[in-house]
């Protein structure tokens, strides 16, 4: 909402300076998002007359001029082809800055003679382009007064932002309602004076909709004559950034911004008898003054004449019924139309108007009769003519409403013990009526404001008129001096993950929960399942932005991708986020997943470097496992990957047959390669919340440490190609739980010496006595029953 | 006894000239070992006979233990110039670079919502979290946003699929639905902060489709304004580390609040630079207020015995605002260059005790 502070003093009388007023108008909650003020740039500079402009003695460009400021002469030298005696300019004192080029005046001298300021163009001022030669002010301008006042630059403007509920502020004087209720000056009565009728109306209104409209007047004003605005209201449209555009145009959008009124003017000569109010009808359209043509729906509200929808109610008027050059009559239309309509009907037609925005959030009930009386005695003072009877379809609905307001409440709610007199004038300043019963208020509400409903609104009122600063600041107490933990189990063991994988030396990612559905396939081949239509956004930012993500994966793939693009092809990423299995709260899971792509380390001088394998994601799941709690030891490692992982590398990891608790795995060729990217990539998915929490984390079993020496043994197998490596470690774990407490596989090797369909796998078994140190006849008897055991579950043999 | 003299100086001269320990091992052979003179000359001892015997046995004891002492210096010297020879040979170049550092980073987000919680739960407050996929009931109707009201289209909302009983779930564009979904669920006093992803239909240089919020709520029977005044200023003090940064609460509107306030803190804006402190200028930084009766009344809580406010702010807005990060929209880019400059080393997790200063 934008006006100027001069447009606010046309209905406020205050002697306030603007800073006062800026301020103010904040802490009433209306905020003042900008002041734009030329005049404060433009102090400086003042009207002076040129008492002479004498040739410079050593340049044939230059005059020496004597200036009077107002104050005192002073000598410039000017090299402006127009300067000369006689002349009033604006005079640039010794000290000011420039607007244009911010240069800072210093007194100089030029060609050897001294010189005090400057003489401005309009391009110096920054208000043109024109350099050609100094501004000359009108001969009766007076001498020292401000440049800015002269040329009308000195009328600040104010943009304010205004709140939903505040729509008794979206003009002009409901500001200043507002600023004088705070005691910040006082309000300028209006002339609602009634104009009589002098002949009755050739155009009658009626409404057929009562539930969109309740009350809709008019008037017949003939023989106007339409032309351009005056100088006054033209400024006050071009001041906000309106266009003038006729008298007739030109009043309605100044009683908008001025009264917070919309209202419209029908040229009566292109109306075909009465005008009527109803819903559209499918079909019927509407060529609007815009220029657009709308098709209309039902259940928006149309106004009709015979021939008709020529007006869509509260939006947009008619272009066959607009007001021009020849316009001789006129019919000036004031209306409630009911709010959620006109806001439904502007949704509809993606239709942004003035009037809208005003009646979407409520207009004055009680200020349609006043207003049509205004709006007459402009059509009249703008454009001559002749008013005829008011005529009227409804009534004025009843507005009036009571809300209790109990005044201990200010203190016990808003924390602000006010006291009640002065709760009482707060209230009555804002235009209620107060009673007091028994002990509270009972506060009969202006009719402009629609959104007070109960008594924390008038809690605000009070406070927001005395001052929310005076609040005390009262810290927050605890029952106890220790809080309880902020955190539950859940959060802390996910801040736990986060950091252990941030150890690892994954750098954490925060994605967006979005994704491109066509990243969920790409060609013919499917890798993260069919895309859930549920899933889908229905107005999604961009295309590749349109799927809630159903797996974190992709977007950090995404990542690495635009990594490698920047020649950071090296990406090791986590996130600890959300995706999405269904619409639903339980779809909703948080994962840790995680890529390395590319190197897993550079070639240094004591490494040689190597690429990202699928063991480097095992690790970082395993890890990402343990920092969560999981019983690692328990945990079964499977080679069955989803399909978004490479079929022969990649695994998943269980506790038990059936909680799942990771995936891992390089990511399937055909992924990387729709992905544009190089280089091995791997990646993981941790399933937070399938890992169940320690029965009691806090008590630890008893330690038991032995004094006895452990003792290593190494044993090489020759086993099958496709007996995995964690079925030998099972079997010689399972030999002796308690004997053995550690099973190492320290070789995997298939080649020379190795039959083919074989492969070596070499452990470490570490044995730790409990009661006395082993013998080497002990140390063989259990090394033969391991052989067999390996043997027996594997079909494993010694290696000779 | 010149012949020990000069057997004294002959082995002692010979000694001297050693340099390695295979020689001084013959030497030791040759001077004390079996067949050695010295040893000749004990076993000759018995020969002699009385005081001579004596004096010649000591003189050859004298000697042997002499020249003993000598070896073993020897020895000690011999391993000292080795050991000295080892150092020499095992010289490095101590300047060739190592990788020492080889963790990750924290995203400055979550440090962010870290240190959020730090501060708010030493006022008591627990982290309650909710679903990012939302019912409008939540999101907007138990909030006091009926469907017909403005604030909804200021929402700017991302939408899924309509549903054949023509319902449509929305992307929860604040986090307040938290706020309802934990009051229907706890009976008061509720203290709780929500921390979280929330989504709106902007994309510019300054808004993300997806950014975070952090929601705040207090229920209770006696707190008002003064209490939200004072946890907000504690909590924007010790974010931001300065202990006399002003806060000012302005009226405003939300429909969920009444009495509604928006906060600025104080800053400083010079030579694009901007410094939050007090300096007498003012930046918004968030909204609050009381929870407004119907919000309560929507969740079961009786309006009339509680009461209570909320508040909601940018987890983006402050993070860039404390740690001077330009932009808001490469947050989620993961750009490993930024992730590395903007990040935090793992073990760097904020508590109050240990200070928020970074």
């Amino acid at each position: 909402m934008k006006f100027t502070l001069s447009w606010l003093k046309s209905h406020l009388e205050t002697e306030a300076d603007l800073d006062t007023i800026v301020g103010r108008l904040t802490m009433l909650g209306l905020e003042v998002d900008g002041v734009t003020d030329r005049s404060k740039e433009l102090a400086p500079f003042r009207v002076a007359y040129v008492i002479s402009a004498e040739p410079h003695p050593n340049a044939d460009k230059l005059r020496v001029c004597v200036v009077d400021t107002g104050t005192e002469r002073i000598q410039v030298v000017c090299g402006a082809p127009n300067a000369r005696a006689g002349l009033k300019g604006v005079f640039a004192p010794g000290g000011s800055t420039i607007p244009r080029n911010g240069m800072v005046l210093k007194p100089s001298t030029i060609r050897g003679v001294a010189s005090n300021g400057m003489l401005c163009s309009a391009f110096e001022m920054g208000l043109s382009d024109d350099h050609d030669g100094i501004i000359e002010l009108p001969e009766d301008a007076t001498v020292g007064e401000p440049f800015a006042r002269v040329i009308g630059l000195d009328d600040p403007l104010l943009d304010v932002k205004i709140t939903a509920n505040r729509a008794d502020c979206l003009g002009v004087r409901g500001i200043a309602r507002d600023l004088a209720a705070s005691g910040l000056g006082r309000l300028k009565p209006l002339d609602t004076k009634k104009i009589p009728g002098r002949f009755a109306s050739p155009i009658s209104v009626a409404i057929a909709d009562p539930e969109a409209c309740p009350l809709f007047i008019g008037r017949y004003v003939r023989g106007v004559k339409n032309g351009p605005s005056p100088r006054w209201l033209q400024d006050r449209l071009l001041s906000i950034g309106l266009r003038p555009i006729s008298a007739l145009v030109d009043l309605t959008n100044f009683m908008t911004f001025d009264l917070d009124r919309p209202l419209h003017v029908f040229d009566a000569g292109k109306l075909t008898g009465g005008l009527s109010l109803r819903s559209a009808r499918s079909g019927e359209s509407l060529p609007a003054l815009n220029g657009k043509e709308y098709a209309l729906e039902s259940g928006m509200t149309a106004i009709c004449d015979e021939t008709g929808v020529i007006s869509l109610a509260g939006v947009i008027g008619g272009d066959s019924t607009g007001c021009s050059e020849t316009t001789s009559d006129v019919f000036i239309e004031a209306a409630l139309f009911d709010p959620v309509r006109t806001a439904a009907t502007g949704r509809r037609l993606n239709l942004q108007s003035d009037a809208r925005y005003r009646f979407e959030r409520g207009l004055d009930p009680a200020f349609v009769f006043e207003a049509m009386e205004i709006a007459t005695r402009l059509v009249l003072d703008l454009c001559g003519g002749e008013p005829g009877e008011i005529v009227v379809a409804g009534a004025e609905p009843p507005w009036q409403r009571q809300v209790a307001l109990r005044p201990e409440r200010v203190a016990s709610l808003g924390g602000l013990a006010v006291e009640e007199a002065e709760i009482e004038h707060i209230l009555t300043a804002l235009g209620c009526g107060v009673e007091r019963e028994n002990g509270r208020f009972q506060v009969a509400l202006p009719s402009w404001r629609g959104d007070i409903e109960g008594e924390a609104d008038l809690v605000e009122e009070v406070l927001r008129i005395h001052g929310y600063d005076h609040i005390p600041v009262v810290p927050m107490s605890l029952d106890t001096a220790l809080p309880r933990p902020a955190l539950n189990a859940a959060q802390r063991r996910a801040g736990l993950v986060r950091r252990s994988l941030a150890e690892r030396g994954l750098n954490e990612a925060v994605t967006f929960s979005f994704m491109s559905s066509a990243l969920i396939g790409a060609g013919n081949q499917t890798f993260f399942g069919e895309v859930k239509p549920e899933l889908l956004v229905a107005n999604p930012i961009s295309a590749d932005l349109d799927l809630m993500r159903p797996n974190i994966l992709p977007n950090l793939l995404s990542a690495a991708r635009r990594n490698a693009d920047r020649g950071y092809g090296d990406v090791a990423l986590f996130e600890l986020g959300p995706q999405y299995g269904d619409d639903t709260a339980g779809g909703q899971r948080d994962i840790a997943a995680g890529i390395r792509v590319g190197r897993f380390s550079v070639k240094q001088w004591n490494d040689p470097g190597r690429n990202v394998d699928v063991f480097d994601a095992k690790a970082d799941a395993l890890a990402a496992l343990a920092a969560a709690g999981a019983p690692i030891e328990n945990l079964q490692v499977t080679a069955d990957p989803p399909a978004w992982y490479h079929p022969g590398r990649g695994g998943s990891i269980r506790l038990g047959p059936k909680t799942l608790l990771a995936h891992f795995g390089e990511i399937h060729p055909r992924f990387v390669t729709a992905l544009d990217l190089r280089g091995p990539a791997v990646g993981f998915e941790v399933f937070l919340d399938a890992v169940p929490f320690a029965k009691s984390a806090r008590q630890r079993p008893p330690l038991k440490l032995s004094s006895l020496q452990p003792v290593e043994r190494d044993f090489a197998f020759l086993v099958d190609t496709s007996v995995t490596a964690e079925q030998l470690l099972r079997a010689a774990r399972g030999v002796d739980r308690k004997l053995i407490c550690d099973v190492r596989l320290f070789d995997v090797y298939t080649g020379v010496g190795v039959p083919e369909g074989k492969k070596s796998l070499a452990v470490t078994v570490t044995l730790q006595p409990v009661e006395a140190t082993l013998t080497e006849g002990q140390i063989e008897a259990f090394s033969k029953t391991l052989v067999a055991q390996v043997m027996k579950l594997t079909g494993g043999v010694l290696r000779a | 006894m010149d012949e020990l003299d000069n057997l004294r100086r002959c082995l002692l001269d010979e000694l001297a000239g050693i340099d390695e320990p295979a020689a001084l091992e013959n030497l030791r052979v040759s001077a004390l070992g079996r067949k050695s003179e010295i040893t000749q000359r004990m076993k000759d001892l018995s020969q002699l006979d009385g005081e001579a015997r004596k004096t010649a046995g000591q003189a050859l004891n004298r000697l042997k233990d002499e020249i003993q002492g000598a070896i073993d210096a020897a020895q000690r010297r011999l391993a000292e110039a080795a050991l000295e020879r080892r150092l020499a040979g095992e010289r490095v170049d101590v300047t060739l670079p190592v990788a020492f550092e080889t963790t990750g980073r924290i995203h400055p987000l979550s440090q962010t919502i870290d240190e959020i919680v730090a501060i708010f739960g030493e006022m008591g407050f627990r982290v309650a979290e909710g679903p990012h996929i939302e019912d409008d009931f939540y999101n907007f109707t138990a909030l006091n946003i009926p469907p017909d009201h403005p604030a909804r289209q200021e929402h700017d909302t991302f939408y899924l699929p309509e549903k054949p009983d023509g319902t449509r779930k929305v992307l929860r564009t604040h986090t307040s639905p938290v706020q309802i979904r934990t009051m229907l669920t706890e009976k008061p006093p509720i203290r709780i902060i929500v921390p979280g992803r929330t989504f709106r239909f902007d994309h510019d240089a300054t808004h993300s489709p997806m950014f975070q919020q952090v929601e705040g709520l207090v229920i209770d029977k006696k707190v008002h304004m003064g209490h939200l005044k004072g946890c907000l200023t504690e909590f924007c003090r010790a974010f931001f580390d300065v202990d006399d940064l002003p806060l000012r609460f302005r009226p405003s509107y939300f429909p969920f609040t009444e009495p509604s306030a928006e906060v600025d803190i104080g800053c400083r804006r010079s030579g694009g630079e901007l410094k939050i402190g007090n300096y007498g200028e003012w930046l918004e930084i968030l909204g609050c207020g009381m929870v407004h009766p119907k919000v309560l009344a929507n969740c079961g809580i009786d309006p009339t015995e509680y009461q209570g406010f909320a508040f909601g702010m940018g987890i983006d807005r402050i993070a860039m605002l404390k740690y001077g990060i330009p932009d808001l929209r490469i947050m989620y880019e993961s750009d490993l260059r930024w992730l590395r400059h903007y990040g935090f080393v793992p073990l760097d997790r904020p508590s109050m005790i240990g200070g928020l200063s970074r």
